[in-house]
């Protein structure tokens, strides 16, 4: 049986541990100085789950439904799902251990740099132990998407489909909400206050006045928003009653007048901005919805946890899709 | 050792009996089907076959292509659930399929392994010693080996498990003629040797190749069970100097009309 279950995942698991080394040959490899390197390297961590995902799980049933040598696997003695689960024990652990190995071998390589960057959430999902559980989920994802396109082909492209749907939509609506952000209320800060059309124009047209975001080293933060004290958000219109005059032009920073990274603005702008954030700041103020950063590793663990529990989940509904195909 | 156990095929909306395991012993037959169908989509590949096949034989099931004898041996396989009705399986099944898949990445050895691995029962000298007697090097690639040595590396899987109903669903039909004659010849000679009462039923599209061997005719058309019954027994009713293939053609075109 452990003969069986090693002996058809074999190739795939050397596979795997060949990329693993081709990860730490670069790592060690290149140096810390070229920024480059850490993205393409965080790409790999980000990538590497749904290719093994597309790559063992989707084939796994598929290529024996297609290729019709499942007459021969499923009139042995053993059941289906118990062939299933023989079938599956060794790639999807490996596929966790291949994800936890890259991702093991960039968050040590990267480390110093991250601990420079104060942004441990930009690379949340190339970092730690999430991409274990990609990893385990994108594998079942890809079996069970055999199982039902009974064809290797449409099964990774399904797969692939399938997968970055998941993460992308887990990344956006799922995650933020894991834990309840911590919300912190500021007054408006003339001096760090920028001009802008802010939201996602022409979908969303946010305020045209822009808050900087607060000093928060490695939190992450979710939402900054400008609202009054009976809690409206600051209009566009409401905006241009307030400081006529302001409401033209194609925003910009703060107006320091010349600071760092700024266009450097007519004094006399810049004065009119910073009378008119003043003139805001006595009746509305900036909200900001953040996760601190002591709260990075509780939600790595959720995470993985959730990723995790979705893989069993989708096994079991391959168990089920195994023994009703007939 | 327990003796020959009856369980219903993979069940479908009809369950048969309870689900459990019926002992029989003496075992007279080995398949029972009742109002037995399977529909894919909106076409029955096999309706209303009620067969009982006795045991102890070598059974020919013959019809043309898509009469639905790969439907029939793969429900009694455990491979497709019926649509309708039920079917009863007694003993172990032995299954090669249609033009015998294997792995084609995994040498013959391996596939040998595999079905030990994958048995509760195996006999693994006999399984060597038929893929020796047929000329196969174990250390060879299946999907390196002709059409008849992946036949014979499949028969080899399916006897190994010392099955008590051997199944083979057209296993020679893209053989060329020796190959043909060689592979139906180890098949009646692995009867004859696990002594044991096996039964085997095999299917073609061929009245040659049952003729030979068959004590035993099922004959299937346009998804309906046409006869079934011992080839003396469906002759000695025929007029006289009527041949196995007069007999079938005449049903076939009695079927047809």
């Amino acid at each position: 049986m452990i003969w069986f279950a090693w002996r058809q995942a074999r190739v795939p698991v050397a596979a795997g541990l060949v990329v693993a080394a081709a990860v730490a040959v670069v790592a060690v490899t290149a140096g810390r100085a070229d920024g480059s390197v850490r993205l393409w390297l965080s790409i790999v961590v980000v990538v590497v789950p749904g290719l093994l995902g597309v790559f063992w799980g989707a084939p796994l049933v598929a290529d024996e439904l297609q290729a019709g040598t499942f007459r021969l696997a499923w009139t042995q003695d053993v059941s289906r799902v118990r062939w299933l689960a023989l079938r599956l024990a060794v790639p999807g652990l490996a596929s966790m251990a291949v994800a936890g190995l890259v991702s093991w071998i960039v968050t040590w390589w990267a480390g110093p740099l991250d601990r420079m960057g104060l942004d441990q959430f930009g690379s949340f999902d190339s970092r730690d132990i999430v991409p274990v559980g990609y990893a385990a989920f994108a594998f079942a994802l890809g079996v069970l998407a055999g199982g039902l396109t009974r064809r290797t082909v449409p099964a990774m492209a399904a797969t692939l489909v399938g997968f970055t749907a998941v993460r992308v939509a887990f990344r956006l609506l799922i995650r933020p909400h894991l834990l309840s952000p911590v919300t912190s209320v500021v007054p408006l800060d003339p001096a760090t206050t920028g001009y802008g059309s802010g939201g996602l124009w022409p979908f969303i047209p946010g305020p045209s006045i822009q808050p900087a975001p607060p000093d928060l080293p490695n939190a992450w933060i979710t939402s900054i928003s400008v609202v009054s004290r009976g809690g409206s958000g600051l209009t566009n219109s409401e905006l241009a009653r307030m400081c006529p005059g302001v409401h033209h032009g194609s925003g910009g920073g703060p107006a320091t007048a010349g600071g760092a990274g700024n266009m450097p603005v007519p004094q006399s702008a810049a004065s009119a901005w910073h009378a008119c954030v003043a003139r805001v700041a006595t009746t509305y103020h900036e909200v900001v919805t953040y996760q601190p950063a002591s709260r990075y590793w509780p939600l790595q663990w959720y995470e993985l946890g959730l990723f995790l529990v979705a893989a069993l989940l989708l096994a079991g509904a391959c168990a089920w899709r195994v023994r009703r195909i007939g | 050792m327990p003796g020959f156990r009856c369980q219903p095929g993979v069940s479908g909306r009809h369950r048969a009996g309870t689900g459990g395991s019926v002992d029989l012993s003496p075992v007279d037959y080995v398949i029972e089907t009742n109002g037995l169908g399977k529909r894919y989509g909106r076409r029955w590949a096999l309706a209303g076959c009620t067969l009982t096949v006795p045991a102890g034989q070598v059974i020919g099931l013959v019809g043309p292509n898509g009469a639905g004898k790969t439907t029939l041996l793969e429900l009694a396989a455990g491979l497709r659930r019926p649509t309708a009705g039920t079917i009863m399986v007694c003993g172990r099944v032995g299954f090669v399929a249609q033009d015998a898949p294997v792995y084609p990445g995994l040498s013959v050895a391996t596939h040998l392994r595999m079905g030990q691995a994958l048995n509760d029962r195996w006999d693994a000298a006999l399984a060597r010693r038929h893929v020796l007697d047929a000329g196969l090097d174990p250390r060879q690639r299946a999907g390196r080996l002709s059409g008849g040595q992946r036949a014979q590396l499949a028969l080899a899987l399916a006897i190994a498990k010392r099955p008590g109903l051997l199944i083979l669903d057209e296993p020679v039909a893209n053989l060329d003629p020796l190959a043909r004659r060689q592979f139906l010849d180890s098949v009646a000679r692995a009867v004859a040797a696990s002594g044991d009462g096996v039964t085997a039923i095999f299917s073609s599209h061929l009245v040659a190749d049952v003729e030979r061997t068959c004590g035993y005719l099922i004959l299937l058309a346009a998804s309906q069970l046409r006869l079934a019954g011992p080839v003396d027994a469906l002759l000695a009713r025929s007029p006289h100097g009527t041949s196995l293939d007069d007999l079938v053609v005449s049903c076939l075109r009695e079927a047809a009309r």
